[in-house]
């Protein structure tokens, strides 16, 4: 089967098993090797792309379900900005804080961080680390990539700010609820 | 790189039904006179959450022929129709989550959305896949059984609706036909029912429950005390289960501690649970009646 999607806002076209992961497609069909293969469960969140807006793992799309769609990875940061040196204003904070040490689950991370700040998410310590909960990070113990995320929401100019709504401020306090 | 087993991506209800009814029965809907050949079951593929990690191979039989749902609009969409609120099959976390029907009208589904996965789980997994795929440690299905939920399933022979407390046959096996499709579920509207929810975990996100547990209940005030009683478990059984040792001693009761210490002690009384990777048993055990003593407690402000 053929699948037509959009990548970091090119066209791509790949003929690969309707099954086939959107993680091994990027990676293996159109040699985007940004996107990192961690547990392949799901549980680890070094695949994170954004889809459609929202983030997911790659190694739990199967490439038929992305037809037709937007598909955002870690390549694509640097594309979509204009500043002097070319990077996100979260590669640059990652940068700058040292939140990258072995760097394998850095683009994930960026990823994500990337879909929480375009979803109107600000610079709040909980709301983030409730974002980045699906990315494992082995070697920073997460203090510094929280310091690089809420740095760039602290002086970023939402997008929309009207997406930070009530429901927002609810999911985060649910988030802080203590289990039992 | 997983198995790439083949994928079939209809366009309507009707298509995924008579590719379903094939699979069922061989032969039958081939052309003229084609030789009947073997049935290879179809496995529905909705988010995916749980479908694509068996196709890396490591936790059973690979599935053999998938069928994919996300072009299947009829199962979409969060809807209030006289005396039940209906969420489509495909209904993901997040928009659980966002929903303002829902919290309005069942809120403990909201809380147990927000604590599955994280946020590359909840952009994906569905609740007709939660319930579809059966987990005993479904964060779901406690609330479902709680809520005295039902599963609207269908398939070309007609829609039929199952209750909740039905559906759950034994260890990952369902009440669904190998021709039927999960659609939506119903919830009916508590009208003053109280549903509580809560899951206990290794860590806040992206943790499988080690004990998943919801309570309901309609409260009549001083005189007449709680009537319609539901506590429900996960990962305490081959099942999500209702315990009806537990809902029996709250029923017609106060929030009390005598109430609680009632309940909690027939609960526990009356699970039991495994030791797994995940918990011992003797830890369940003990942190499911905590919880619905927890619960109680809390609902009776002491």
């Amino acid at each position: 089967m053929s699948y037509r999607f959009l990548v970091n806002g090119a066209p791509a076209e790949v003929e690969v098993p309707g099954m086939r992961r959107l993680l091994d497609v990027l990676r293996e069909d159109l040699a985007l090797t940004g996107t990192k293969e961690g547990c392949g469960e799901g549980e680890c969140g070094a695949c994170s792309v954004i889809l459609d807006g929202q983030v997911v793992a790659a190694c739990l799309v199967p490439i038929c379900q992305v037809d037709g769609r937007i598909v955002r990875t870690v390549e694509g940061l640097s594309l979509a900005v204009r500043s002097t040196d070319g990077l996100d204003a979260l590669q640059e904070a990652f940068l700058v804080h040292g939140a990258a040490q072995c760097g394998i689950c850095t683009p994930g991370m960026l990823m994500a961080a990337r879909a929480y700040l375009d979803g109107g998410g600000g610079p709040d310590e909980l709301a983030i680390r409730e974002a980045i909960s699906g990315n494992l990070c082995r070697c920073t113990g997460y203090t510094k990539i929280v310091d690089a995320i809420a740095a760039v929401a602290a002086h970023a100019t939402p997008a929309t700010p009207a997406a930070h709504t009530a429901h927002d401020a609810r999911d985060e306090r649910d988030a802080r609820d203590e289990p039992a | 790189m997983p198995a790439e087993p083949p994928v079939q991506s209809p366009r309507s209800l009707a298509e995924a039904y008579a590719l379903l009814e094939s699979a069922v029965a061989p032969g039958a809907s081939g052309a003229s006179g084609a030789p009947a050949t073997p049935a290879t079951p179809l496995t529905p593929i909705a988010g995916g959450t749980d479908v694509m990690v068996r196709i890396t191979g490591e936790l059973g039989p690979i599935p053999e022929r998938l069928l994919d749902l996300s072009r299947l609009d009829e199962l979409t969409g969060i809807s209030l129709e006289p005396g039940r609120l209906v969420i489509g099959a495909r209904t993901t976390y997040h928009e659980i989550r966002r929903s303002a029907l829902v919290r309005e009208h069942l809120p403990a589904l909201v809380e147990m959305a927000a604590t599955v996965g994280a946020a590359q789980i909840q952009n994906r997994g569905t609740i007709g896949g939660n319930v579809a795929n059966a987990s005993p440690a479904g964060d779901s299905l406690p609330v479902l059984l709680a809520a005295d939920a039902s599963v609207l399933v269908g398939s070309a022979r007609g829609e039929r609706l199952i209750a909740a407390a039905d559906f759950f046959v034994s260890y990952r096996r369902t009440a669904l036909a190998p021709d039927e499709l999960i659609l939506a579920i119903h919830v009916p509207l508590p009208g003053g029912r109280v549903v509580r929810f809560r899951k206990v975990g290794t860590r806040r996100a992206q943790a499988i429950s080690k004990v998943v547990l919801a309570l309901a209940y309609r409260d009549h005030g001083a005189a007449a005390g709680w009537s319609d009683v539901r506590v429900a478990l996960g990962s305490v059984a081959p099942v999500p289960l209702r315990v009806a040792a537990a809902e029996a001693a709250l029923e017609g009761a106060r929030p009390t501690p005598e109430a609680a210490d009632r309940a909690a002690e027939a609960l526990a009384a009356s699970i039991t649970p495994i030791d797994d990777v995940r918990s011992t048993a003797d830890y369940r055990r003990i942190v499911a009646a905590r919880i619905l003593h927890r619960l109680i407690r809390e609902q009776g402000g002491w």
